[in-house]
Protein backbone atom coordinates (compact mmCIF):
# COMPACT_ATOMS: atom_id res chain seq x y z
CA UNK A 1 0.00 0.00 0.00
CA UNK A 2 0.66 3.86 -0.56
CA UNK A 3 3.85 2.98 -3.00
CA UNK A 4 2.84 5.91 -5.12
CA UNK A 5 4.31 7.79 -1.84
CA UNK A 6 7.80 6.48 -2.85
CA UNK A 7 9.89 8.20 -5.68
CA UNK A 8 12.09 5.42 -4.93
CA UNK A 9 8.83 2.68 -6.50
CA UNK A 10 8.98 4.20 -9.74
CA UNK A 11 12.14 2.76 -10.74
CA UNK A 12 11.71 -1.07 -11.54
CA UNK A 13 13.06 -2.29 -8.53
CA UNK A 14 11.73 -4.84 -5.77
CA UNK A 15 12.89 -3.63 -2.68
CA UNK A 16 12.85 -6.20 0.39
CA UNK A 17 15.47 -5.22 2.68
CA UNK A 18 13.64 -3.10 5.09
CA UNK A 19 15.31 -4.25 7.87
CA UNK A 20 19.14 -2.85 6.72
CA UNK A 21 16.91 0.75 5.74
CA UNK A 22 13.40 1.82 4.15
CA UNK A 23 12.57 3.96 1.50
CA UNK A 24 12.01 7.72 1.84
CA UNK A 25 8.48 9.23 0.96
CA UNK A 26 7.78 12.58 -0.80
CA UNK A 27 6.81 13.87 2.73
CA UNK A 28 10.15 13.54 4.20
CA UNK A 29 12.18 14.67 0.89
CA UNK A 30 10.17 17.93 0.93
CA UNK A 31 10.35 18.40 4.63
CA UNK A 32 13.77 18.12 4.27
CA UNK A 33 14.69 19.86 1.20
CA UNK A 34 12.18 22.52 3.18
CA UNK A 35 14.87 23.09 5.43
CA UNK A 36 17.54 23.30 3.08
CA UNK A 37 16.09 25.65 0.97
CA UNK A 38 13.89 27.69 2.97
CA UNK A 39 15.10 28.22 6.53
CA UNK A 40 18.81 26.69 6.59
CA UNK A 41 19.66 28.25 9.81
CA UNK A 42 21.48 26.60 12.83
CA UNK A 43 19.30 25.65 16.05
CA UNK A 44 19.30 26.95 19.49
CA UNK A 45 20.40 30.44 17.95
CA UNK A 46 17.14 32.34 18.12
CA UNK A 47 18.28 35.67 17.00
CA UNK A 48 16.32 35.74 13.75
CA UNK A 49 13.56 34.69 12.39
CA UNK A 50 14.78 31.51 10.23
CA UNK A 51 17.18 30.57 13.15
CA UNK A 52 13.87 30.71 14.93
CA UNK A 53 11.43 28.84 12.73
CA UNK A 54 14.82 25.94 12.70
CA UNK A 55 14.26 25.67 16.58
CA UNK A 56 10.51 25.81 16.23
CA UNK A 57 11.07 22.49 13.86
CA UNK A 58 13.31 21.06 15.52
CA UNK A 59 11.64 20.55 19.11
CA UNK A 60 8.49 20.34 16.91
CA UNK A 61 9.82 16.43 16.56
CA UNK A 62 10.59 16.07 20.39
CA UNK A 63 7.26 16.55 20.68
CA UNK A 64 6.25 13.91 17.86
CA UNK A 65 8.56 11.40 19.13
CA UNK A 66 6.99 12.00 22.63
CA UNK A 67 3.62 11.40 21.31
CA UNK A 68 4.57 8.21 18.78
CA UNK A 69 6.29 7.03 22.01
CA UNK A 70 3.64 8.18 24.41
CA UNK A 71 6.65 9.38 26.89
CA UNK A 72 6.14 11.09 29.95
CA UNK A 73 8.07 13.98 29.07
CA UNK A 74 9.63 15.92 26.10
CA UNK A 75 13.24 15.86 27.99
CA UNK A 76 13.07 11.79 27.50
CA UNK A 77 13.79 12.44 24.10
CA UNK A 78 17.26 12.85 23.14
CA UNK A 79 18.04 12.89 19.56
CA UNK A 80 21.45 10.96 18.20
CA UNK A 81 22.94 9.69 15.04
CA UNK A 82 21.10 5.97 15.34
CA UNK A 83 19.66 3.31 17.21
CA UNK A 84 23.88 2.37 17.47
CA UNK A 85 24.59 5.73 19.40
CA UNK A 86 21.54 5.58 21.29
CA UNK A 87 22.91 2.08 22.61
CA UNK A 88 26.26 3.19 23.53
CA UNK A 89 25.10 6.06 25.14
CA UNK A 90 23.06 4.21 27.20
CA UNK A 91 25.56 1.29 28.04
CA UNK A 92 29.17 3.66 28.38
CA UNK A 93 26.91 7.01 29.76
CA UNK A 94 24.69 5.09 32.43
CA UNK A 95 25.67 1.73 32.80
CA UNK A 96 29.41 1.97 32.85
CA UNK A 97 29.57 4.18 35.42
CA UNK A 98 26.67 1.90 37.78
CA UNK A 99 28.26 -1.20 37.16
CA UNK A 100 30.44 -2.96 39.53
CA UNK A 101 32.62 -6.32 39.04
CA UNK A 102 30.93 -9.30 39.19
CA UNK A 103 27.49 -7.57 38.05
CA UNK A 104 25.84 -9.92 35.13
CA UNK A 105 23.90 -8.33 31.88
CA UNK A 106 21.64 -10.09 29.80
CA UNK A 107 21.59 -10.31 26.32
CA UNK A 108 20.47 -13.06 23.54
CA UNK A 109 22.76 -14.44 21.02
CA UNK A 110 20.07 -13.04 18.21
CA UNK A 111 21.04 -9.54 18.92
CA UNK A 112 22.65 -7.19 16.25
CA UNK A 113 25.98 -6.29 17.17
CA UNK A 114 25.06 -2.72 18.55
CA UNK A 115 23.29 -4.34 21.12
CA UNK A 116 26.65 -6.95 21.90
CA UNK A 117 29.65 -4.82 21.35
CA UNK A 118 29.06 -1.93 23.54
CA UNK A 119 28.05 -4.30 26.76
CA UNK A 120 31.20 -6.58 25.65
CA UNK A 121 33.06 -3.41 25.98
CA UNK A 122 31.97 -2.53 29.09
CA UNK A 123 32.33 -6.25 30.18
CA UNK A 124 35.87 -6.31 29.84
CA UNK A 125 36.66 -3.22 31.29
CA UNK A 126 34.88 -3.40 34.26
CA UNK A 127 34.63 -7.26 35.51
CA UNK A 128 30.90 -7.72 34.46
CA UNK A 129 29.60 -10.48 33.31
CA UNK A 130 27.37 -11.12 29.63
CA UNK A 131 25.15 -13.79 30.25
CA UNK A 132 22.93 -15.29 27.13
CA UNK A 133 19.41 -16.09 28.19
CA UNK A 134 18.78 -19.53 26.66
CA UNK A 135 16.04 -19.51 23.07
CA UNK A 136 14.09 -21.66 22.42
CA UNK A 137 13.37 -23.93 19.69
CA UNK A 138 12.33 -21.17 17.59
CA UNK A 139 15.25 -19.16 18.88
CA UNK A 140 12.76 -16.82 20.91
CA UNK A 141 13.31 -15.84 24.24
CA UNK A 142 10.86 -16.94 26.73
CA UNK A 143 9.93 -15.41 30.14
CA UNK A 144 10.59 -18.51 31.90
CA UNK A 145 14.02 -19.14 30.73
CA UNK A 146 14.68 -15.27 31.77
CA UNK A 147 13.46 -16.21 34.93
CA UNK A 148 15.96 -18.75 34.65
CA UNK A 149 19.30 -16.71 33.54
CA UNK A 150 18.33 -13.67 36.28
CA UNK A 151 20.28 -14.17 39.54
CA UNK A 152 20.86 -11.66 42.18
CA UNK A 153 23.70 -10.12 40.63
CA UNK A 154 21.92 -9.27 36.92
CA UNK A 155 21.87 -5.40 36.92
CA UNK A 156 20.66 -4.97 33.14
CA UNK A 157 18.74 -6.40 30.46
CA UNK A 158 19.24 -5.69 26.62
CA UNK A 159 17.35 -6.84 24.34
CA UNK A 160 15.90 -6.30 20.73
CA UNK A 161 12.00 -5.70 20.50
CA UNK A 162 11.80 -7.56 17.43
CA UNK A 163 15.24 -9.58 16.26
CA UNK A 164 16.37 -8.67 13.38
CA UNK A 165 17.01 -12.27 11.23
CA UNK A 166 15.26 -13.99 13.38
CA UNK A 167 11.91 -11.51 13.67
CA UNK A 168 10.83 -12.67 16.45
CA UNK A 169 8.49 -9.94 18.65
CA UNK A 170 9.96 -9.70 22.33
CA UNK A 171 7.42 -10.31 25.33
CA UNK A 172 8.95 -6.83 26.35
CA UNK A 173 6.43 -5.66 28.76
CA UNK A 174 6.13 -8.80 30.55
CA UNK A 175 10.24 -8.82 30.48
CA UNK A 176 10.06 -5.27 31.92
CA UNK A 177 7.92 -6.30 34.96
CA UNK A 178 9.92 -9.72 35.59
CA UNK A 179 12.94 -7.25 35.50
CA UNK A 180 11.45 -4.52 37.33
CA UNK A 181 10.60 -6.99 40.25
CA UNK A 182 14.13 -8.15 40.86
CA UNK A 183 15.47 -4.65 40.85
CA UNK A 184 16.64 -5.31 37.24
CA UNK A 185 17.18 -1.98 34.03
CA UNK A 186 15.76 -3.16 30.46
CA UNK A 187 17.36 -1.37 27.73
CA UNK A 188 15.66 -2.06 24.83
CA UNK A 189 16.82 -1.68 20.93
CA UNK A 190 13.92 -0.42 19.04
CA UNK A 191 15.28 -0.39 15.64
CA UNK A 192 13.33 -3.35 14.59
CA UNK A 193 10.31 -3.45 16.04
CA UNK A 194 10.08 1.29 16.65
CA UNK A 195 9.30 0.92 12.64
CA UNK A 196 6.65 -2.01 12.37
CA UNK A 197 4.77 -2.07 15.98
CA UNK A 198 3.41 0.62 18.04
CA UNK A 199 5.26 1.27 20.84
CA UNK A 200 4.43 2.94 24.23
CA UNK A 201 7.42 3.34 26.45
CA UNK A 202 4.94 3.95 29.67
CA UNK A 203 2.87 0.69 28.99
CA UNK A 204 6.00 -1.53 28.12
CA UNK A 205 7.62 0.39 31.27
CA UNK A 206 10.78 -0.01 29.54
CA UNK A 207 13.59 2.33 31.49
CA UNK A 208 15.62 3.00 27.84
CA UNK A 209 14.98 2.29 23.64
CA UNK A 210 17.03 3.22 20.83
CA UNK A 211 16.11 3.52 17.56
CA UNK A 212 16.74 4.96 14.27
CA UNK A 213 14.78 7.13 11.77
CA UNK A 214 16.30 5.55 8.43
CA UNK A 215 14.37 2.65 9.29
CA UNK A 216 11.11 4.06 9.76
CA UNK A 217 10.89 6.10 6.07
CA UNK A 218 12.98 8.92 8.01
CA UNK A 219 16.56 9.79 6.78
CA UNK A 220 19.81 8.44 7.68
CA UNK A 221 22.37 9.64 10.56
CA UNK A 222 19.13 10.39 12.94
CA UNK A 223 17.53 8.91 15.66
CA UNK A 224 16.39 7.96 19.36
CA UNK A 225 17.16 7.86 22.91
CA UNK A 226 14.65 7.16 25.13
CA UNK A 227 15.03 6.86 28.77
CA UNK A 228 13.27 7.57 32.22
CA UNK A 229 13.78 10.92 33.08
CA UNK A 230 15.07 10.17 36.49
CA UNK A 231 17.51 7.84 34.72
CA UNK A 232 18.68 10.10 31.87
CA UNK A 233 19.24 12.38 34.96
CA UNK A 234 22.38 10.04 35.63
CA UNK A 235 23.29 9.66 31.77
CA UNK A 236 26.75 11.26 31.89
CA UNK A 237 27.28 12.85 28.42
CA UNK A 238 29.89 11.26 25.75
CA UNK A 239 30.09 13.86 24.15
CA UNK A 240 31.09 17.80 25.54
CA UNK A 241 30.84 20.82 23.67
CA UNK A 242 28.99 23.29 21.96
CA UNK A 243 25.43 23.46 22.88
CA UNK A 244 25.34 21.61 25.43
CA UNK A 245 26.92 23.20 28.51
CA UNK A 246 25.69 26.36 30.43
CA UNK A 247 28.94 28.49 31.70
CA UNK A 248 32.71 27.47 31.20
CA UNK A 249 35.42 29.63 32.92
CA UNK A 250 37.59 26.56 33.91
CA UNK A 251 38.52 22.89 33.87
CA UNK A 252 36.81 22.60 37.57
CA UNK A 253 33.84 25.59 36.61
CA UNK A 254 31.93 23.36 34.07
CA UNK A 255 28.38 23.81 33.63
CA UNK A 256 25.97 21.62 31.49
CA UNK A 257 22.28 22.63 30.73
CA UNK A 258 19.67 20.62 31.39
CA UNK A 259 17.97 17.79 29.31
CA UNK A 260 17.62 17.11 26.52
CA UNK A 261 20.32 19.46 25.73
CA UNK A 262 23.00 18.34 27.46
CA UNK A 263 23.23 14.92 25.56
CA UNK A 264 23.00 17.00 22.62
CA UNK A 265 26.85 18.56 21.69
CA UNK A 266 27.56 19.99 19.37
CA UNK A 267 25.10 20.99 15.93
CA UNK A 268 22.34 18.72 16.09
CA UNK A 269 21.34 16.72 12.32
CA UNK A 270 18.98 19.12 12.29
CA UNK A 271 17.25 18.28 8.66
CA UNK A 272 17.95 14.69 9.71
CA UNK A 273 15.27 15.61 12.84
CA UNK A 274 13.04 18.00 10.71
CA UNK A 275 13.06 14.65 8.70
CA UNK A 276 12.36 12.24 11.31
CA UNK A 277 9.77 14.37 12.50
CA UNK A 278 7.77 14.19 8.90
CA UNK A 279 8.38 10.60 8.55
CA UNK A 280 6.74 9.65 11.95
CA UNK A 281 3.86 12.43 10.89
CA UNK A 282 3.51 9.99 7.45
CA UNK A 283 3.64 6.79 9.33
CA UNK A 284 0.88 8.16 11.91
CA UNK A 285 -1.21 9.23 9.04
CA UNK A 286 -1.33 5.27 8.05
CA UNK A 287 -1.47 4.24 11.45
CA UNK A 288 0.56 1.95 12.69
CA UNK A 289 -1.86 -0.34 13.83
CA UNK A 290 -2.19 -0.99 9.96
CA UNK A 291 1.19 -1.03 9.22
CA UNK A 292 1.48 -4.18 11.40
CA UNK A 293 -1.61 -5.82 10.47
CA UNK A 294 -1.07 -5.10 6.65
CA UNK A 295 2.72 -6.58 7.35
CA UNK A 296 1.51 -9.58 9.09
CA UNK A 297 -0.61 -10.92 5.76
CA UNK A 298 1.78 -9.76 3.71
CA UNK A 299 4.54 -12.22 5.50
CA UNK A 300 1.64 -14.97 6.15
CA UNK A 301 1.43 -15.12 1.95
CA UNK A 302 5.51 -15.17 1.67
CA UNK A 303 5.82 -18.01 4.11
CA UNK A 304 2.47 -19.72 2.46
CA UNK A 305 4.18 -19.60 -0.56
CA UNK A 306 8.21 -20.39 0.10
CA UNK A 307 7.02 -23.47 2.14
CA UNK A 308 5.70 -24.66 -0.86
CA UNK A 309 9.10 -24.76 -2.66
CA UNK A 310 11.25 -27.57 -1.53
CA UNK A 311 14.80 -26.78 -1.92
CA UNK A 312 14.09 -23.32 0.13
CA UNK A 313 14.86 -24.13 3.97
CA UNK A 314 13.10 -21.25 6.31
CA UNK A 315 14.90 -20.61 9.28
CA UNK A 316 12.09 -18.51 11.01
CA UNK A 317 8.58 -19.81 9.64
CA UNK A 318 6.95 -19.24 12.77
CA UNK A 319 7.93 -15.26 13.50
CA UNK A 320 5.45 -12.50 13.24
CA UNK A 321 7.39 -9.88 11.85
CA UNK A 322 8.05 -8.92 8.31
CA UNK A 323 11.17 -10.55 8.51
CA UNK A 324 11.98 -14.05 6.80
CA UNK A 325 15.59 -15.56 7.18
CA UNK A 326 15.82 -18.50 4.20
CA UNK A 327 18.52 -20.44 2.39
CA UNK A 328 18.23 -22.00 -1.03
CA UNK A 329 19.56 -25.73 -0.33
CA UNK A 330 23.54 -26.10 -1.84
CA UNK A 331 24.14 -22.62 -3.26
CA UNK A 332 25.60 -19.51 -0.99
CA UNK A 333 22.88 -17.16 0.26
CA UNK A 334 25.36 -14.76 -1.50
CA UNK A 335 25.20 -15.70 -4.84
CA UNK A 336 20.96 -16.12 -4.22
CA UNK A 337 21.37 -12.05 -3.72
CA UNK A 338 23.54 -11.36 -6.81
CA UNK A 339 21.00 -13.62 -8.70
CA UNK A 340 17.70 -11.39 -7.79
CA UNK A 341 19.41 -8.32 -8.07
CA UNK A 342 19.57 -9.29 -11.73
CA UNK A 343 16.05 -9.08 -11.78
CA UNK A 344 16.00 -6.02 -10.14
CA UNK A 345 14.90 -7.58 -6.48
CA UNK A 346 16.96 -6.20 -3.50
CA UNK A 347 17.44 -8.57 -0.56
CA UNK A 348 20.18 -9.04 1.73
CA UNK A 349 22.63 -11.83 2.37
CA UNK A 350 24.75 -12.36 5.10
CA UNK A 351 24.83 -12.80 9.03
CA UNK A 352 23.12 -9.43 8.70
CA UNK A 353 24.95 -8.30 11.91
CA UNK A 354 23.91 -11.07 14.37
CA UNK A 355 27.30 -13.14 14.43
CA UNK A 356 26.45 -14.66 17.53
CA UNK A 357 23.27 -16.17 16.37
CA UNK A 358 25.07 -18.95 13.64
CA UNK A 359 26.16 -21.08 17.04
CA UNK A 360 21.98 -20.99 18.13
CA UNK A 361 20.48 -21.69 14.18
CA UNK A 362 23.64 -23.95 12.96
CA UNK A 363 23.77 -21.53 10.27
CA UNK A 364 26.22 -18.70 9.19
CA UNK A 365 24.58 -16.91 6.46
CA UNK A 366 20.94 -16.85 5.22
CA UNK A 367 19.25 -14.35 2.69
CA UNK A 368 16.64 -12.26 4.40
CA UNK A 369 13.84 -10.64 3.26
CA UNK A 370 12.68 -8.17 5.55
CA UNK A 371 8.98 -6.47 3.98
CA UNK A 372 7.61 -2.92 4.82
CA UNK A 373 4.36 -2.01 4.11
CA UNK A 374 4.77 -0.41 0.93
CA UNK A 375 5.63 -4.14 -0.29
CA UNK A 376 3.02 -6.25 -2.70
CA UNK A 377 1.41 -9.25 -2.76
CA UNK A 378 3.16 -8.78 -6.16
CA UNK A 379 6.39 -8.09 -4.99
CA UNK A 380 5.90 -11.65 -3.19
CA UNK A 381 5.20 -13.39 -6.39
CA UNK A 382 8.10 -11.80 -8.08
CA UNK A 383 10.42 -13.07 -5.36
CA UNK A 384 9.03 -16.59 -5.32
CA UNK A 385 8.89 -17.24 -9.03
CA UNK A 386 12.58 -16.32 -9.14
CA UNK A 387 13.30 -18.82 -6.69
CA UNK A 388 11.20 -21.50 -7.52
CA UNK A 389 13.25 -22.74 -10.57
CA UNK A 390 16.65 -24.32 -8.69
CA UNK A 391 17.96 -24.69 -12.25
CA UNK A 392 17.22 -21.49 -13.40
CA UNK A 393 18.89 -20.27 -9.94
CA UNK A 394 22.22 -22.08 -10.56
CA UNK A 395 22.22 -21.31 -14.37
CA UNK A 396 21.67 -17.45 -13.84
CA UNK A 397 23.97 -17.08 -10.68
CA UNK A 398 26.96 -16.03 -12.15
CA UNK B 1 37.28 -16.96 -23.73
CA UNK B 2 33.95 -17.18 -25.16
CA UNK B 3 30.83 -16.82 -22.50
CA UNK B 4 29.96 -20.04 -22.40
CA UNK B 5 33.21 -21.66 -21.69
CA UNK B 6 33.71 -19.25 -19.20
CA UNK B 7 30.59 -20.43 -17.46
CA UNK B 8 30.89 -24.00 -17.61
CA UNK B 9 34.54 -23.55 -16.12
CA UNK B 10 33.63 -21.30 -13.20
CA UNK B 11 30.36 -23.79 -12.62
CA UNK B 12 32.66 -26.75 -12.99
CA UNK B 13 35.10 -25.30 -9.68
CA UNK B 14 32.20 -24.08 -7.61
CA UNK B 15 30.03 -27.22 -7.99
CA UNK B 16 32.68 -29.68 -7.42
CA UNK B 17 35.69 -27.25 -6.18
CA UNK B 18 39.46 -28.74 -5.90
CA UNK B 19 40.47 -29.58 -2.85
CA UNK B 20 37.82 -28.46 -0.50
CA UNK B 21 39.15 -30.16 2.70
CA UNK B 22 40.82 -29.11 5.95
CA UNK B 23 44.39 -30.06 6.31
CA UNK B 24 46.63 -31.68 8.80
CA UNK B 25 48.55 -29.03 11.58
CA UNK B 26 52.07 -28.65 9.57
CA UNK B 27 49.93 -26.86 6.33
CA UNK B 28 50.50 -22.56 6.95
CA UNK B 29 46.90 -22.09 7.60
CA UNK B 30 45.76 -18.04 6.72
CA UNK B 31 42.31 -16.62 7.16
CA UNK B 32 40.43 -14.59 4.04
CA UNK B 33 37.44 -12.43 3.78
CA UNK B 34 36.15 -9.78 2.17
CA UNK B 35 35.18 -7.32 4.34
CA UNK B 36 32.47 -5.87 2.11
CA UNK B 37 30.67 -9.35 1.55
CA UNK B 38 30.30 -12.65 3.63
CA UNK B 39 32.84 -14.45 1.71
CA UNK B 40 35.15 -16.34 4.46
CA UNK B 41 37.68 -18.93 3.80
CA UNK B 42 40.72 -20.26 5.22
CA UNK B 43 43.78 -21.52 2.85
CA UNK B 44 46.69 -23.78 3.80
CA UNK B 45 49.60 -24.17 1.96
CA UNK B 46 52.25 -26.96 2.06
CA UNK B 47 55.73 -25.72 0.65
CA UNK B 48 58.74 -28.29 0.79
CA UNK B 49 61.84 -26.87 -0.69
CA UNK B 50 60.12 -23.59 -1.96
CA UNK B 51 57.93 -26.18 -4.19
CA UNK B 52 54.30 -25.90 -3.22
CA UNK B 53 53.02 -28.81 -2.68
CA UNK B 54 49.96 -28.63 -2.00
CA UNK B 55 46.95 -26.37 -1.51
CA UNK B 56 43.54 -26.87 0.43
CA UNK B 57 40.72 -24.61 1.33
CA UNK B 58 37.77 -24.91 3.71
CA UNK B 59 35.11 -21.98 4.02
CA UNK B 60 32.08 -20.40 2.98
CA UNK B 61 31.93 -18.09 0.01
CA UNK B 62 30.19 -17.24 -3.10
CA UNK B 63 30.10 -19.01 -6.71
CA UNK B 64 33.00 -16.48 -8.04
CA UNK B 65 35.35 -16.54 -4.69
CA UNK B 66 35.20 -20.52 -4.48
CA UNK B 67 35.22 -21.48 -7.99
CA UNK B 68 38.46 -18.91 -8.08
CA UNK B 69 40.02 -20.80 -5.25
CA UNK B 70 39.60 -24.01 -6.80
CA UNK B 71 41.22 -22.70 -10.07
CA UNK B 72 43.64 -21.17 -8.27
CA UNK B 73 44.52 -24.36 -6.13
CA UNK B 74 45.41 -26.34 -9.52
CA UNK B 75 47.06 -23.70 -10.94
CA UNK B 76 50.00 -23.35 -7.82
CA UNK B 77 50.64 -27.23 -7.31
CA UNK B 78 54.24 -27.68 -8.26
CA UNK B 79 54.87 -24.43 -8.66
CA UNK B 80 58.03 -22.58 -7.25
CA UNK B 81 57.30 -19.51 -4.81
CA UNK B 82 58.57 -17.35 -7.48
CA UNK B 83 56.34 -18.41 -10.16
CA UNK B 84 53.60 -18.49 -8.04
CA UNK B 85 54.36 -14.88 -7.64
CA UNK B 86 54.37 -14.52 -10.95
CA UNK B 87 50.91 -15.96 -11.48
CA UNK B 88 49.16 -13.84 -8.96
CA UNK B 89 51.19 -10.42 -10.46
CA UNK B 90 49.64 -11.50 -13.71
CA UNK B 91 46.46 -12.54 -11.91
CA UNK B 92 45.61 -9.59 -10.50
CA UNK B 93 46.59 -7.68 -13.55
CA UNK B 94 43.95 -9.31 -15.34
CA UNK B 95 41.78 -8.27 -12.72
CA UNK B 96 42.19 -4.76 -12.47
CA UNK B 97 42.84 -4.35 -16.49
CA UNK B 98 46.35 -3.85 -16.92
CA UNK B 99 48.78 -6.05 -19.28
CA UNK B 100 49.01 -9.56 -17.95
CA UNK B 101 50.70 -12.83 -19.68
CA UNK B 102 47.34 -14.72 -20.80
CA UNK B 103 49.80 -17.93 -21.63
CA UNK B 104 50.28 -18.78 -17.89
CA UNK B 105 46.84 -18.16 -16.71
CA UNK B 106 44.96 -21.29 -17.90
CA UNK B 107 41.39 -22.06 -16.33
CA UNK B 108 41.81 -18.47 -14.64
CA UNK B 109 41.31 -16.61 -17.65
CA UNK B 110 37.48 -17.00 -16.95
CA UNK B 111 37.71 -14.11 -14.95
CA UNK B 112 38.84 -11.89 -18.06
CA UNK B 113 35.88 -10.00 -17.70
CA UNK B 114 34.99 -9.55 -14.06
CA UNK B 115 36.14 -6.04 -14.04
CA UNK B 116 32.85 -5.57 -15.79
CA UNK B 117 30.89 -6.32 -12.60
CA UNK B 118 32.90 -4.23 -9.74
CA UNK B 119 31.58 -5.48 -7.25
CA UNK B 120 33.07 -9.14 -8.36
CA UNK B 121 36.53 -8.15 -8.66
CA UNK B 122 37.00 -8.53 -4.67
CA UNK B 123 35.50 -11.97 -5.16
CA UNK B 124 38.02 -13.43 -7.67
CA UNK B 125 40.80 -11.59 -6.00
CA UNK B 126 39.95 -13.21 -2.43
CA UNK B 127 41.84 -16.42 -2.46
CA UNK B 128 44.84 -14.84 -4.02
CA UNK B 129 44.72 -12.27 -1.15
CA UNK B 130 44.78 -15.10 1.01
CA UNK B 131 48.33 -17.20 -0.60
CA UNK B 132 49.72 -13.84 -0.84
CA UNK B 133 49.35 -13.78 3.10
CA UNK B 134 50.74 -17.16 3.16
CA UNK B 135 53.54 -17.17 1.04
CA UNK B 136 54.46 -13.77 3.14
CA UNK B 137 54.25 -16.42 6.51
CA UNK B 138 56.39 -18.96 5.00
CA UNK B 139 58.68 -16.66 3.88
CA UNK B 140 58.86 -14.87 7.21
CA UNK B 141 59.34 -18.49 9.32
CA UNK B 142 61.89 -19.50 6.54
Amino acid sequence: MHTEDFPMLKQDIIYLDNGATTLKPYAVIDAITDYYENYSANAHRGDYDISLKVDLAYENTRDIVKEFLNARYLEEIIFTSGATQSLNMIANGFFAPLLESGDEIIISKSEHASNVIPWFEIATAKNVHIKYVDLDDNHYVTINNLKKAITPNTKVIALAGITNVIGDERPIKEICKLAHEHNIFVVVDGAQSVPHLKTDVQDLDCDFLAFSAHKLCGPTGVGVLYGKIELLEHLIPQNYGGGMNETFDNESEVYLKSLPTRLEAGTPNIAGVIGLGAAINYLNQIGMENITSYERELRRYLINELMQIPHIDIINPESDSGIVAFNVDGIFAQDIAVYLNKYHVCIRAGNHCAKILKSEVGVTNTCRVSLYFYNTKRDVDKLVELLKDKNKIIEEMI
Amino acid sequence: MDPETRRAIIMENYLNPYNREPAPANYIKVNTNNESCIDNLDIYLLIEDDIIKDVKFTGEACAISTSATSIMIKLLLGKTISEAQNLLTNYRNMINELPYDAEILEEALCFDEIYKQQNRKNCALLPWKGIEKALAKYQENK
